[in-house]
C-alpha cells in the first residue's frame, strides 16, 4: 500500500513541468493566442536555465533566465502574429523548430555536464502526515509551485475580473474592445506571461526533474502539453488532470521496461504518447455531436444521465482562438 | 446629455460617407435617424460612439468638444451604442458579461452588480435571468441585456442601430416602452432605422440622411407625413408601395403535402401535421422566434427528416430522401443567414453558376459567365460576374441568391427574405418573388415583421409554441388579429374550427 502512495507521489512530481507549461499555454490560449512554439521554447529555456545556473551557481538566476527566454520567444510570436497579423500557427511552428535547433546548437558545451539541482525540501510537520505527507509535502519547491499554480490559474480565470477580460479576449475581442480595453496590448501581456511560465517549465526539467542537459532533453513534452490543453477544454483542473495522466503513463512505461527486458525500448518510450492521444480522443469522441444524437435515441431513463455526462465532458474552444483582431 | 456634430466629414476612399454633417440631439428625447442603406447613418453613429474617427469637423457633448479615440472613450464620456448584433460575449452569463471590463468603481461586487441589474430590469420591464448564458438567448433578449449593460456603465446617450431587425413584435413593443422610459429619465436616445412606421410611433424628432448629408438641413419635429419622409429618403425615385391584390384559387396539384408528419427538433415537437401547400401562392409563416417556423421550413426543404409520417413533393413521396433529392424535385431553400448558409462569400456569381454545372469534369467558364451576366441584367444586381459575393451589399446578395434559383423550381422556401434590407431593396426582392409566384411557384416565407407578412402573403400560417395553425386567407385577416394569434390568443379556437 505504501508503495502505491510513493508511486502516486512520483506521478505528481513527474507532472510538475507539464502542469506549469500547460497553465501557461492555457492562459495565452484563453486570451485567444496559440503559442505553438511551446516545445521549442521549453527546450531553449531548459538549456538556458541550466547553463545560467551552472555558470553562476545560482538556481534562482537559472529559473529567471529560463522565464526570460520563454517571454522573449512569446514576444517574437506576438510581434509577428499580433502586431503584423501573420498566422499564429505558422509563426509558432517555425519558432518551435528554430528554438529546438538553437537549443541543440548553443547547448552543445553543456551536454551531460553535472550541474546544480533544486534541493529536496520536505515541509516540516506536514511531511509526517500519513498518506498526505507522502503525496504532497515531500517534494521540492518547483513541485509545490506546480500544485499551487493550478488553483491559482483557475481562480484567476473564473474568480476575478481580470479573468473575465482574459476569457472575453479569447471569445470575442471586438466586445472587449467596445468596452475600452486595448485588445492587442492585453493579448501581448497574457502571451508573454504564459511564455514565461513555459520557460520556467523548461527549467523545471533541466534543473529538477531530469537534471542536466542533453539533445532533445524534454523528449517532446511540449507537444503533448499542447494536446492536453486542447483536450482538457482550456479548463485548468481538467488540463492538470491530463498532465497527471500522462505522467502516470510514462511511469508505468518505465516500470514495464524493467519488467519486460526483451521488449523494444523504443516502443515503450513512445507508448505513453500514443496512449495519451488515444485517451484524449476517446474523451472527445464521447462528447461529440454524433454521440449526442446517438444518446438522444436512447430510452428516456438513460438519456438524462448520459446527456449530463456528455455536457460535462464537452469542451468548446475559445471562439476567437487563433484569430487576429483588427480594430474596426 | 446634449450631443451635437459640426461639419462632420468622413471619407472611405473616394466615397464621402458623411459630408459636412451638422445636427444636434437634445437630451430627454428619442431622435429618429432615417435613411436608406448607404445613406451614412451607420457612419455617423460609429463616429459618435468612437468606433471610427472623423476626417474633419467635431463632436460636441454638452457644449464640450470631444476627441473619441475608441468606443471606450465614448462610453466614459457617456455614449453607448447597441449594435445590430449586440457586442456581448456569447459564452458568458448575463452577469459575467455585465462585469467584464466594466468601468472601475461601477460595481463593487458580483452581488451589487446583480442587484443593480435586476433593479434596472424591473424598471424597464425586461425579464432577465442573470445566470443565463447569452448564447442561449434570442437576439432580442441579448439586445435588452446590452441596453441594460450600457446604462449601468453610465451611458447618458443610447444609440440603437436598426434595433428591431431580428426581434419579435412583442420584444419590439417592450423595447419601445423601455426607450420611452429611458428618455423620460432625461437620457438621449438615437434610434437609427429605415422603417418609417417605427420612427413615427416612437420618435420626438427625425433626422433624414441621404448620400451622406442631412436633408433638409437640421432636425424635423415628428410627426411628419409618411410620403414626405419617403421623398426625403429616396429623392424623387421613391416608388409607391405595391397594392395588395387578392389571388384567385388555383386548381394545381399541391407542391408539398404533409401526411401525419411528426418531427422533433431540440425542445420543439411538431405533432401530426397535415397540410397541402398549393402552387401559385405566397404563404407567410408568422410567429414568435422559434415557434416552429424554421423547423417547418427545414422539413419542407428536406434538411430535416420527419420522425413519422410522409412528405410528398409534387405528389412523389420523398420522406427522408435528403436535401439533394428535394432540390432535384424543384424545391429551393433561401436561408436567413445569406453569407453563412446560403452562398460562398469568396466566390463570384459566375463561380456560383459554375458550381451548379453537373456535367463533365471541367468548368464551362464561358457558359457560367454568360448566365451570371444574364442574371445581373435580369435582377439588376450591382456587380460584375467576377465580383466576390461577400463584397456585395445585402440587397444585392439576396438578389443574387434569387437569381441562382433555376426557372424549373416549383417551390421556394425563404427564411426572412428581406432581413437587413432597406425599403427599396426589399420591394425589389418581393417583386421578383411575386413574379415567381405568378409563374406557378409556391413560395413559403417566414418573417418576424408582421407588416411584411400582411403585405405580401396570399395565405398566412401562424406558428405558436411548436404548433402549426391552418392557412388563413390574407383577406380574412387583420393586423390586430394576427398579432393576437402570434401570442396564442384565440389560437386553439382557430385550430378547432379548421378541424
Amino acid at each position: 500500500m505504501d508503495q502505491l502512495w510513493i508511486d502516486l507521489a512520483a506521478v505528481l512530481a513527474a507532472a510538475s513541468p507539464l502542469v506549469i507549461a500547460a497553465m501557461g499555454e492555457t492562459l495565452s490560449e484563453r486570451a485567444g493566442v496559440i503559442n505553438l512554439s511551446l516545445d521549442g521554447t521549453m527546450l531553449l529555456a531548459a538549456m538556458t536555465g541550466f547553463a545560467v545556473a551552472l555558470t553562476t551557481g545560482n538556481l534562482l538566476l537559472g529559473f529567471a533566465a529560463a522565464a526570460l527566454v520563454g517571454a522573449a520567444v512569446a514576444t517574437v510570436l506576438g510581434l509577428f502574429s499580433l502586431t503584423l497579423g501573420q498566422s499564429q500557427t505558422a509563426v509558432g511552428f517555425v519558432l518551435a523548430l528554430l528554438c529546438t535547433d538553437l537549443s541543440s546548437f548553443l547547448g552543445a558545451p553543456f551536454v551531460r555536464v553535472p550541474g546544480p539541482a533544486v534541493p529536496f525540501t520536505p515541509i516540516p510537520v506536514l511531511a509526517d502526515l500519513p498518506v498526505l505527507g507522502t503525496l504532497f509535502f515531500r517534494h521540492d519547491p518547483v513541485i509545490y509551485a506546480s500544485f499551487l499554480i493550478i488553483p491559482a490559474t483557475a481562480y484567476l480565470l473564473y474568480g476575478t475580473r481580470l479573468g473575465l477580460i482574459v476569457r472575453a479576449l479569447g471569445e470575442r475581442p471586438a466586445a472587449v474592445y467596445a468596452r475600452g480595453v486595448d485588445v492587442t496590448r492585453w493579448r501581448y501581456a497574457l502571451l508573454i506571461a504564459g511564455g514565461a511560465l513555459v520557460g520556467i517549465a523548461g527549467a523545471a526539467f533541466s534543473l529538477d526533474l531530469k537534471q542536466g542537459w542533453s539533445y532533445r532533453h524534454t523528449f517532446g513534452a511540449g507537444w503533448i502539453v499542447l494536446a492536453i490543453v486542447i483536450f482538457g477544454g482550456w479548463r485548468p483542473w481538467r488540463v492538470a488532470l491530463g498532465c497527471y495522466l500522462f505522467a502516470a503513463l510514462e511511469i508505468v512505461a518505465t516500470r514495464s521496461q524493467s519488467a519486460l527486458p526483451n521488449f523494444p525500448t523504443q516502443i515503450i518510450q513512445v507508448a505513453p504518447f500514443v496512449l495519451m492521444i488515444f485517451v484524449l480522443a476517446l474523451v472527445n469522441l464521447a462528447s461529440s455531436p454524433a454521440a449526442m444524437r446517438r444518446a438522444a435515441t436512447l430510452p428516456q431513463i438513460w438519456q438524462r444521465p448520459l446527456l449530463g455526462a456528455i455536457n460535462r465532458l464537452r469542451a468548446t474552444a475559445p471562439a476567437a482562438l487563433g484569430q487576429p483582431f483588427e480594430r474596426p | 446629455m446634449h450631443i451635437a456634430v459640426e461639419n462632420l466629414t468622413k471619407r472611405f476612399g473616394p466615397v464621402c460617407a458623411n459630408d459636412r454633417l451638422t445636427v444636434s440631439f437634445a437630451a430627454g428625447q428619442i431622435h429618429g435617424v432615417l435613411g436608406e442603406n448607404g445613406a451614412g447613418k451607420s457612419t455617423l453613429m460609429k463616429l459618435l460612439s468612437g468606433y471610427i474617427q472623423p476626417d474633419e469637423g467635431r463632436i460636441v457633448f454638452n457644449d464640450m468638444p470631444r476627441r473619441l479615440r475608441g468606443p471606450g472613450d465614448a462610453l466614459a464620456a457617456g455614449v453607448g451604442m447597441v449594435q445590430q448584433e449586440p457586442l456581448d460575449i456569447p459564452a458568458f452569463t448575463v452577469l459575467e458579461n455585465l462585469l467584464c471590463a466594466a468601468p472601475p468603481g461601477v460595481f463593487r461586487s458580483r452581488r451589487a452588480a446583480q442587484i443593480a441589474l435586476l433593479d434596472l430590469a424591473e424598471r424597464l420591464g425586461f425579464p432577465v435571468d442573470p445566470a443565463a448564458r447569452l448564447d442561449q438567448l434570442t437576439i432580442g433578449q441579448r439586445q435588452q441585456v446590452e441596453i441594460m449593460r450600457l446604462l449601468l456603465c453610465g451611458a447618458q446617450v443610447l444609440i440603437l442601430d436598426e434595433p428591431t431587425t431580428g426581434i419579435t413584435a412583442a420584444q419590439a413593443r417592450a423595447l419601445f416602452a423601455a426607450l420611452r422610459q429611458i428618455a423620460a429619465e432625461g437620457r438621449t436616445v438615437l434610434f437609427v432605422s429605415h422603417k418609417l412606421e417605427e420612427v413615427a410611433e416612437l420618435c420626438h424628432t427625425v433626422t433624414v440622411l441621404r448620400n451622406g448629408q442631412v436633408v433638409p438641413p437640421g432636425q424635423l419635429p415628428m410627426p411628419q407625413p409618411q410620403e414626405y419622409l419617403l421623398a426625403l429618403m429616396f429623392g424623387d425615385s421613391g416608388a409607391a408601395p405595391p397594392i395588395y391584390r387578392p389571388l384567385p384559387a388555383i386548381d394545381a396539384p399541391p407542391v408539398w403535402e404533409l401526411r401525419n408528419v411528426t418531427v422533433r427538433s431540440g425542445a420543439l415537437h411538431l405533432v401530426d401535421l397535415n397540410h397541402r401547400f398549393a402552387a401559385g401562392r405566397i404563404i407567410g409563416l408568422a410567429g414568435l422566434d422559434g415557434s416552429g417556423q424554421q423547423v417547418l421550413l427545414r422539413l419542407l426543404a428536406g434538411q430535416q427528416a420527419p420522425d413519422r409520417g410522409q412528405v410528398l413533393v409534387n405528389g412523389r413521396d420523398l420522406t427522408g430522401a435528403g436535401a439533394i433529392a428535394f432540390r432535384q424535385a424543384g424545391v429551393e431553400y433561401l436561408p436567413a443567414d445569406r453569407l453563412h448558409d446560403g452562398m460562398i462569400g469568396a466566390l463570384s456569381l459566375a463561380d456560383h453558376f459554375a458550381l451548379l454545372q453537373r456535367n463533365g469534369l471541367l468548368v464551362d467558364r464561358r457558359r457560367a459567365e454568360e448566365l451570371a451576366r444574364q442574371a445581373i441584367a435580369d435582377y439588376q444586381i450591382k456587380a460584375t460576374p467576377v465580383t466576390p459575393i461577400a463584397s456585395l451589399s445585402g440587397g444585392n446578395q439576396q438578389r443574387a441568391m434569387l437569381a441562382l434559383i433555376p426557372p424549373t423550381a416549383r417551390g421556394i422556401l425563404a427564411e426572412q427574405p428581406t432581413r437587413g434590407l432597406d425599403v427599396a431593396s426589399a420591394r425589389a426582392i418581393w417583386s421578383r418573388l411575386q413574379a415567381r409566384r405568378d409563374d406557378g411557384c409556391c413560395i413559403i416565407f417566414s418573417s418576424p415583421d408582421l407588416d411584411e407578412i400582411m403585405e405580401y402573403s396570399d395565405e398566412v400560417i401562424v406558428c405558436f409554441a411548436g404548433r402549426i395553425g391552418p392557412p388563413i386567407p390574407r383577406a380574412l385577416l387583420s393586423a390586430g388579429r394576427l398579432a393576437e394569434l402570434i401570442g396564442g390568443v384565440g389560437f386553439d379556437a382557430l385550430v378547432d374550427v379548421a378541424r
